[in-house]
């Protein structure tokens, strides 16, 4: 018989670590069906905006005299790790919560609240790391890319996600139903955001009375940003000032699925 | 182990449990008993250290579950209500990922997930996913993982609810196993054969107030007599009968579909109930049960 070995409190960032680990052991059995598809998913964009529909776009001041492929190719990277994001944060939280209730088993352990959600953000930002990679990858091969800055685009994606996916758990958090409001944010603010928040056209293209809902996106930022670490042309003032915005929507959102989290489960 | 006193619980303005006091020491087996909303899972999860209690004091295992939540679920295996089995992962899995979150290592969990399903005979489907498993062996899974990390105390919420006999059975085994190891169990069922087999001592609990505490047969000594004569009736007809039937016992309960009648001798009561008249469909002379201390002290059947 194994000898007897009581549990122990573990640091915080251990302790989140050990969900991220217990999200890898289920990853092994179902990579293949996840990476198709959130990795190839943004690849069929690309394929057809940037290659088939880029095929019809002339190279003017808005893409900056670059060829469409070039111009799409990192928004795309971002909008899907948004969208990924979103989706990883709502109903896999909500049955964390109610329907599988793997919340409950694990804050049943030394592991809190507050620790389940940061392992939850982590992994969510391994996942959109590694579905990333994949398109950075074959992006490559499609020649979408200009130089060694397009290295930065994946850090970039990452970071708009999760400042995506922390205030989307705090929504989860809060859902007692099936879940039918995570069907209404995909449809009226994720999918225009994706649409609208300068991915596939620069917002000013949008009629100035409308542009500020491009400008509070997260997902805007996030394009800027990628744009400008993967085509050149990113002034400091501008990066920083998107890279704050980003931090503090994260920040917010976290802050806000933290109290939550502590609502839902420890009461 | 657990030391609750004038212990409460209020969800808003309702109040679920109003000043409970328990005591469990090391090594028994300590029950909860009572009906539905009667506050035992709530006094539970006050003892399992993820829900603060709104007033009173409570200490489990020495700690002031406010202040070191995380130090006492360390030692605790917590059984919940429902299970909460991560269905994705196989039978293994489940077990060596849970074990992780009490900070053992690697190698740890692998032998003790091993050892574990042993214990609760799940060997054969170490490899399965535990989606597609049957209600018993989840359940199965659920208590063997509660031990992953050699806990000193051991909550069972309703631990055999929904399961068929022959699970019950098998569960109340282990359980005993574990009580004969030294672990300390701390029980809520609804189900009085269950609290009788499992249970050094019980409180009985209603409208979140402890009703009795005591062993099963000090609390069946002590609220009930030492034989019930149960009458059935054809329908409509009992209602005739209450009048006559009240004088031949000690007390007599009115259900729904039968008479109870508490009496130190069953075989006379039912002689003298002939004698008057009383012409029952059915007639049952038994020992008293839990399940009658229950009626007496709630005024209810217990399985609604």
């Amino acid at each position: 018989m194994t000898a007897p070995a009581p549990g122990r409190v573990l640091g915080s960032w251990r302790a989140a670590w050990l969900r991220v680990e217990g999200h890898w052991i289920w990853y092994r059995r179902y990579w293949t069906s996840t990476l198709y598809s959130t990795g190839l998913q943004p690849l069929l964009f690309l394929v057809a905006m940037g290659i088939g529909f880029g095929s019809q776009v002339e190279p003017g001041a808005a893409t900056g005299g670059l060829s469409y492929l070039h111009y799409v190719a990192p928004a795309l990277l971002v909008a899907s790790a948004v969208q990924n994001a979103v989706g990883e944060s709502s109903f896999p939280v909500l049955s964390g919560f109610k329907w599988q209730k793997d919340y409950v088993a694990v804050t049943a352990t030394p592991v809190t609240a507050g620790q389940l959600l940061g392992g939850q953000l982590i992994w969510v930002g391994l996942r959109l790391s590694l579905a990333g990679a994949v398109y950075v990858l074959i992006a490559f091969a499609f020649g979408a890319w200009q130089g060694a800055g397009a290295l930065l685009v994946l850090p970039v994606a990452v970071a708009t996600g999760l400042a995506c996916a922390a205030p989307m758990m705090a929504i989860a958090a809060t859902t007692y139903d099936e879940g039918a409001r995570f069907v209404s944010l995909f449809r009226f603010v994720v999918m225009p955001m994706t649409l609208f928040a300068g991915t596939f056209f620069p917002v000013t293209q949008i009629p100035g009375a409308l542009r500020w809902l491009a400008w509070v996106s997260p997902l805007w930022h996030g394009n800027e940003l990628a744009r400008g670490v993967a085509l050149g042309g990113l002034e400091p003032l501008p990066a920083m000032g998107h890279a704050a915005y980003l931090a503090a929507v994260f920040a917010a959102g976290g802050l806000a699925a933290r109290h939550y989290f502590y609502r839902r489960l420890v009461i | 182990m657990v030391e609750a006193k004038a212990l409460v619980k209020r969800f808003g303005d309702f109040e679920a449990v109003r000043g409970v006091d328990v005591h469990v020491r090391r090594g028994e087996a300590f029950g909860f008993l009572g009906p539905n909303g009667a506050g035992k899972s709530s006094t539970m999860r006050m003892i399992a250290a993820v829900s603060p209690r709104s007033d009173g004091e409570l200490k489990v295992l020495g700690m002031d579950p406010d202040r070191d939540g995380p130090r006492i679920r360390a030692r605790l295996g917590v059984v919940p209500q429902q299970d909460n089995l991560d269905s994705e992962l196989t039978v293994r899995q489940n077990l060596q990922v849970y074990g992780r979150y009490f900070g053992l290592s690697r190698a740890h969990v692998r032998r003790k997930a091993a050892e574990l399903m042993g214990f609760a005979q799940l060997g054969e489907r170490a490899e399965d996913e535990v989606e597609p498993l049957s209600g018993g062996m989840k359940r199965r899974l659920t208590i063997a993982r509660s031990l992953v990390n050699d806990p000193e105390l051991l909550l069972l919420d309703e631990p055999t609810t929904g399961l068929d006999p022959q699970a019950r059975h098998l569960l109340w085994d282990r359980l005993f196993r574990l009580k004969s190891e030294g672990v300390t169990l701390i029980v809520t069922t609804h189900y009085m054969d269950e609290a009788e087999q499992l249970c050094d001592r019980l409180v009985v609990m209603d409208g979140g107030r402890i009703a009795a505490e005591g062993s099963p047969s000090e609390l069946i000594a002590r609220f009930s007599t030492r034989e019930v004569l149960e009458l059935r009736f054809p329908p409509g007809e009992q209602d005739a009968v209450v009048a006559v039937a009240g004088g031949l016992a000690q007390r007599m309960e009115v259900l729904p579909d039968r008479l109870l009648l508490y009496t130190d001798s069953g075989e006379s009561a039912l002689e003298r109930a002939y004698a008057r008249g009383v012409r029952p469909l059915s007639s049952l002379v038994r020992r008293s049960t839990l399940e009658d201390v229950f009626l007496r002290l709630t005024g209810r059947s217990l399985v609604e």
